[in-house]
C-alpha cells in the first residue's frame, strides 16, 4: 500500500516538529553555553551568539572539578549497568520462561516496587549503608543504582526474552544442542540488543542520578557530575547560567556518544524472518 | 574466556570505585560545609580556609562544597544519619527543624564575646530558637530597587534616598506615571510571593504572625499587612503599571525586559547587583533606591546566611572558633564582598568597601539598621502554611484571581488550621 504525496509530506512535517520539540532545549543549552554575559541577559536573544566565547567553559573548569566529578560518574554508572545486567538477565529468563507461581509473584512486586518514591526510601538506604560503613563510598552508590535499577532492568529485559521463540530453542534442542549450549549460541545473541538497551537504560539513570549521590557522597573528591552542577545554582534558585549550561552541555555529552555509538544495536528487527508463523 | 574477562573488568571497576581511605588520625579535622556558590564568593572563601589551615596546623579544616539548591534535604538526611559536617553554612530560616530537632549546637557558651558584641540583637534573634542560639547570623541583604536610572531621570520624579524612601502610595503614583504602552513602572518578579510580601510588609507595620501568651502563634491578615499586597494587586490589575506576566517570574527572568526599556525598575535582593554588573548592556545606566516605606520606616524582614555547628561534632570548640577567624571584621568585609551582600557585624559594616556609591554599595549599608528578622521564620510550620496556603493565595490575589476577602479566609482559616498541627 502505498502513502499518498500529501499524505506522506504531513508525515514528515509531524516528524520535524517532533523533532524540533525535542531538540530544541538542548540547542538552546549550547546556545547559552557558548554566550557572553551581556547577551544571556538580552531581551531579543539569538540561536547563534553574536560573540561567542569560551570563557563560560573556563569558568565552569575552574570553579568546579567538573573532569574529576565526571570521571565519579562514570565509573558509577558503569559499574551499576554492568552488575544490573548481569544480575538481571538470569533473573528475567527464568521468570519470562518459568510460568510458575513465583516468577508471577516477583513479576507484580517488580511493578509494585516502582511505585515508591525514592524519598521514602533515602532515609532507610541511609542507614543500611551507613551500617555497612559505605557512606561516602563509590561502591555504596553503585550499590544503591543497582538497586534503583534492577526492578525495571528485570521487567524490560522479561520483554526481551518473551519475544525470543521458544521454537528456536526447541529447535536447537533437537539439533542436539543442550541447556547451556542453547543458552549461549541461540538465545543469548538474540538478547544482545535487549541487553544493550537495558544496560544503557541503567547507565543513563546512574548517569543522571542527583539525589542519592546528594545524600550519600559528603568529600568534594566523590561527588558526581549532577552534584557538582548544583553547585552553580545559588539562593532562591539563582543560577550562574553561563557556566552552568556550559557543564550540563559537557555533561550530557556521554549519553549522546553512547546512543550514537550502539543506536543501531538497539534497534530491532533481528528475528526478522526466523520463525515462519 | 568472555566470562572471566568480564568478571576482571568488573573487579577493576569495582577497585576504582573504593573508597580511598578514612579520616586523619593526626590533628583535627572539621568538614565546613559552605553554600558558597558564587565564583568571587567561593574563592573567598577557599582562600579563608587555606589563610586558617596554614596558621592553625592543629585544626584542619576540610571545605566541602554544598548546594543552595538541596541543603535542606541533605542536611536532613545527613543528622539523621550522623554524618553531618561539622561548620554548616545555611539560610537562618532553614534552621527551625534543625534547631528544635536538636541537630544544631547551641552556641550560647561556645562563641567568643567579641563576635557576640560584634552582630547586633536584631540579627541574633533570627538564629535565637527556644533558649538557645543555633547559627551565627553573617550575611545578609535587604530587598532594594534597581532601577533604570536615566528613565527616572527623564521622567523627572523625586529620587528616593535611604533616609527619605517613597512611601508605598507615592511608590505607586510614580509607578503609574512611569507606565506606558508596552512599559511599566515595575516589575515584581514574584514567583516566591510569601518571603517578598511579609518581609516588605514590616515596612507598613504589618506582623501577620501574632503569638499568643501561650506561646501560640496565629495568623492575622491585619490593615498593615494588607498595604504590601494591596499596592502590587493595583500596580497590576488597576493601574497597568506593573507587568503582569513577571509575576510568575524569579528574579533574573526580569533583567532582559529591565535592559530592554521595558521596566522602570525590579524589586531584588542586593546581591543581583552582581548579575546586573555581569549582563547590563554596555552604557545601561542603572541606580539602587530603597525599597518603599511606610508606617514602619524603611524596615523589612531578612533572613540572613548563618553558620552552625552540628550538635553531633566532637570538636565544637575547635568548629567555633574557626566561625570567629571566618567573621573577623576584616574577613566578614571580604566574604560580603565575594557575595555582593550585606555583613551583619558592626564592625564589618564601618569599612569605606561598602560605603563606596558605585554599584550602590552605600545605599543598602544605610539599610542595614533597618533590617529585621523575616516574621515568619521561628514559627514552626511556616513551611507548610508557605507552600500549600500562603503562595497559592497570594498568586491567585495578585493576578486578580481573587479578592482582598478570599485572601484574608484563605490566609487566615486555613493558615491556622495548618499552625495548629505544629502546635498542639
Amino acid at each position: 500500500m502505498r502513502t499518498s504525496t500529501p499524505a506522506r509530506v504531513g508525515q514528515y512535517t509531524a516528524l520535524l516538529a517532533y523533532l524540533v520539540f525535542l531538540a530544541f532545549p538542548f540547542l538552546w543549552l549550547v546556545s547559552t553555553a557558548f554566550k557572553p554575559p551581556r547577551e544571556l541577559g538580552s531581551l531579543h536573544p539569538t540561536w547563534i551568539p553574536e560573540d561567542p566565547t569560551l570563557a563560560n567553559f573556563r569558568q565552569a573548569f575552574d570553579e568546579q572539578p567538573l573532569l574529576h566529578a565526571a570521571l565519579n560518574s562514570l565509573l558509577a554508572a558503569l559499574a551499576a549497568a554492568l552488575i544490573a545486567v548481569l544480575v538481571a538477565t538470569p533473573m528475567a529468563y527464568v521468570v519470562a520462561r518459568r510460568r510458575t507461581r513465583l516468577a508471577k509473584a516477583v513479576t507484580g512486586w517488580v511493578v509494585v516496587s516502582q511505585a515508591f518514591p525514592f524519598v521514602l526510601l533515602i532515609i532507610p538506604m541511609f542507614l543500611v549503608l551507613k551500617n555497612l560503613r559505605m557512606i561516602n563510598s563509590l561502591p555504596g552508590l553503585v550499590l544503591v543504582y543497582v538497586v534503583w535499577a534492577l526492578p525495571f532492568a528485570l521487567w524490560m529485559l522479561a520483554g526481551y526474552v518473551r519475544a525470543v521463540p521458544r521454537e528456536l530453542e526447541e529447535a536447537a534442542a533437537v539439533d542436539g544442542a543442550g541447556r547451556v549450549r542453547t543458552l549461549v549460541s541461540v538465545t543469548a545473541p538474540l538478547l544482545a540488543p535487549g541487553i544493550v538497551a537495558t544496560g544503557l537504560f541503567a547507565f543513563i539513570t546512574a548517569w543522571n542520578e542527583f539525589f542519592f549521590a546528594l545524600v550519600l557522597l559528603k568529600t568534594p573528591e566523590k561527588q558526581t557530575l549532577p552534584v557538582v552542577l548544583t553547585h552553580f545554582i545559588g539562593a532562591e534558585g539563582v543560577a550562574d547560567l553561563g557556566p552552568l549550561a556550559a557543564a550540563a552541555f559537557l555533561a550530557t555529552l556521554p549519553s549522546l556518544v553512547v546512543f550514537a555509538l550502539i543506536q543501531r544495536r538497539i534497534t530491532g528487527g533481528m528475528l526478522t524472518g526466523a520463525v515462519k508463523s | 574466556m568472555r566470562a572471566r574477562l568480564l568478571a576482571l573488568v568488573l573487579l577493576l571497576l569495582l577497585a576504582g570505585c573504593s573508597s580511598g581511605g578514612s579520616r586523619d588520625d593526626g590533628p583535627v579535622t572539621l568538614r565546613f560545609q559552605s553554600l558558597a556558590w558564587q565564583e568571587e564568593s567561593v574563592a573567598v572563601t577557599r582562600e579563608l580556609v587555606a589563610e586558617w589551615n596554614a596558621t592553625h596546623p592543629d585544626v584542619r579544616v576540610e571545605y566541602v562544597q554544598g548546594s543552595w539548591d538541596s541543603v535542606h534535604d541533605q542536611l536532613l538526611t545527613a543528622f539523621e544519619g550522623g554524618e553531618a559536617p561539622d561548620i554548616i553554612h545555611d539560610a537562618s530560616d532553614d534552621l527551625a527543624d534543625f534547631a528544635y530537632g536538636g541537630y544544631l549546637a547551641d552556641l550560647t557558651d561556645l562563641l567568643p564575646a567579641r563576635l557576640k558584641a560584634d552582630i547586633p540583637r536584631r540579627s541574633w534573634e533570627t538564629t535565637t530558637f527556644g533558649d538557645g542560639v543555633h547559627g551565627v547570623p553573617f550575611l545578609q541583604e535587604p530587598r532594594v530597587l534597581i532601577a533604570n536610572a536615566r528613565w527616572l531621570r527623564e521622567s523627572g520624579v523625586r529620587i528616593p534616598t535611604p533616609d527619605r524612601p517613597w512611601s508605598w502610595s507615592e511608590f505607586r503614583r510614580i509607578t503609574e506615571r512611569l507606565s506606558g504602552p508596552g512599559k511599566y513602572g515595575v516589575a515584581w518578579p514574584l514567583k516566591e510571593p510569601v518571603s517578598a510580601t511579609l518581609n516588605l510588609s514590616l515596612s507598613a507595620g504589618g506582623r501577620l504572625f501574632h503569638r499568643g501568651a501561650d506561646g501560640k502563634v496565629t495568623v492575622r491578615f491585619e490593615a498593615a499587612d494588607q498595604v504590601v499586597p494591596r499596592t502590587i494587586h493595583d500596580q497590576v490589575g488597576t493601574d497597568r503599571s506593573a507587568a503582569p506576566t513577571t509575576l510568575g517570574s524569579g528574579g533574573s527572568d526580569t533583567l532582559p525586559g529591565f535592559f530592554g526599556g521595558r521596566y522602570a525598575m525590579v524589586p531584588l535582593g542586593f546581591s543581583y547587583r552582581q548579575q546586573i554588573v555581569q549582563q547590563a548592556p554596555k552604557g545601561f545606566e542603572w541606580q539602587v533606591l530603597p525599597a518603599p516605606a511606610g508606617s514602619g520606616g524603611p524596615a523589612q524582614g531578612v533572613s540572613p546566611q548563618t553558620l552552625s555547628i552540628a550538635e553531633d561534632s566532637p570538636h565544637k570548640k575547635e568548629a567555633a572558633a574557626f566561625i570567629d577567624f571566618l567573621l573577623r571584621p576584616s574577613n566578614m568585609v571580604r566574604l560580603a564582598l565575594g557575595d555582593w551582600m550585606l555583613p551583619t557585624g558592626t564592625q564589618a559594616l564601618k569599612d569605606p568597601a561598602l560605603h563606596t556609591a558605585r554599584h550602590g554599595w552605600a545605599t543598602g549599608t544605610a539599610l542595614a539598621e533597618h533590617l529585621r528578622p523575616a516574621p515568619a521564620q521561628t514559627v514552626r510550620g511556616y513551611p507548610e502554611w508557605k507552600d500549600k496556603v500562603a503562595t497559592p493565595a497570594l498568586q491567585e490575589y495578585y493576578s486578580g484571581a481573587i479578592g482582598l476577602r478570599d485572601l484574608r479566609e484563605r490566609l487566615e482559616e486555613d493558615g491556622n488550621l495548618v499552625l495548629a498541627r505544629y502546635q498542639r
